[in-house]
């Protein structure tokens, strides 16, 4: 699909190795270079080289938002004029309580065609969130997806077919 | 839930931004917020087991790994939401599954290896019983995908 380049055995072996929990010890590189069978040096070498390929987009950390605080949160999908999509887009994506903020395409009788997650302490402030976005970017108001149940919320793991 | 010391926040905030590549990763986390790397390390299992963090590690970019995404709505029948949830969560690379208001109830992201295999799997999806309506919704532009909250 979309930007493909081959992936080398040795790389997807690292990626299997990288996608479970993160070793917290003094040398978690070290631990899983021998994993991986290669050196520590190459390990880290490698995990730089997909970082600047951005293989990886991020190391670091995802906290549990509830545990946190941010107790309520909604997906929130607008239905947004084509042209302005990008600029509307772009403007509520700088809005730190928006962790995600993707394009997508409608189907008839859904002509929703902009999405963000909405982080908030409560329904209530979510909600003002949601209309602050909207005045800030002349969207109209939009359809609140509030979670009733999670059902599964789990990190991929990639080349495990 | 624990509550966070002035030095968790600080040391989340940094960790969420960035875990150094390198030999001694937390040594220079250490380093950066002014402590040990033995207070880093243990506060972090702590954190760890608290369940403050859902995830610390590598966050891969599936397109560029290969991997094609989607979201897929779904309208369900009610009294079988949770068999189709269930049955759902059965594809490995189904990640999120949510039931939600709204005239589409059950909403899930789905991470293929390639077209066909998606395919393939909405189309058992919409046979489910229970399922009346089935929405691919396809992204072209990801705006923003980072989840990152600034504790203070």
């Amino acid at each position: 699909m979309a930007e493909q380049t081959a992936i080398s055995e040795l790389d997807k072996r690292i990626i299997r190795i990288l996608q479970r929990d993160f070793p917290l010890v003094a040398e978690p590189y070290k631990q899983m270079a021998e994993e991986a069978g290669v050196s520590v040096d190459d390990f880290v070498a490698r995990v730089q080289a997909m970082r600047e390929e951005k293989k990886i987009r991020k190391m670091g950390a995802v906290l549990r938002h509830r545990e946190v605080g941010f107790k309520a949160n909604v997906l929130a999908a607008w239905e947004v004029p084509a042209e302005r999509l990008d600029a509307i887009a772009r403007e509520m994506a700088k809005c730190p309580r928006v962790s995600h903020c993707y394009d997508r395409t409608t189907a008839p009788g859904w002509p929703y065609n902009l999405y963000t997650m909405i982080h908030g302490q409560s329904r209530k402030e979510c909600e003002a969130i949601a209309v602050d976005l909207a005045e800030k970017t002349g969207a109209s108001k939009p359809v609140m997806l509030y979670t009733k149940k999670e059902w599964k919320k789990t990190s991929m793991r990639y080349f495990m077919e | 839930m624990m509550e966070l010391t002035a030095f968790d926040k600080a040391l989340l905030n940094l960790l969420q931004g960035s875990l150094p590549i390198g030999k001694l990763p937390f040594a220079k986390m250490a380093e950066e917020l002014g402590t040990d790397e033995e207070r880093v390390i243990s506060r972090l299992r702590l954190l760890k087991d608290e369940g403050c963090l859902r995830r610390i590690g590598t966050f891969f970019d599936s397109n560029r790994l290969g991997y094609g995404g989607t979201l897929v709505a779904l309208r369900v029948a009610e009294g079988k939401v949770a068999s189709v949830a269930e049955a759902v969560n059965r594809y490995p690379g189904v990640t999120h599954n949510y039931e939600r208001e709204g005239k589409f109830n059950l909403w899930f992201t789905l991470l293929t290896p390639n077209l066909e295999t998606e395919k393939e799997i909405l189309s058992e999806v919409e046979a489910l019983p229970g399922v009346e309506r089935l929405l691919n919704l396809k992204t072209t532009k990801k705006y923003k995908i980072n989840v990152q909250f600034q504790l203070s």
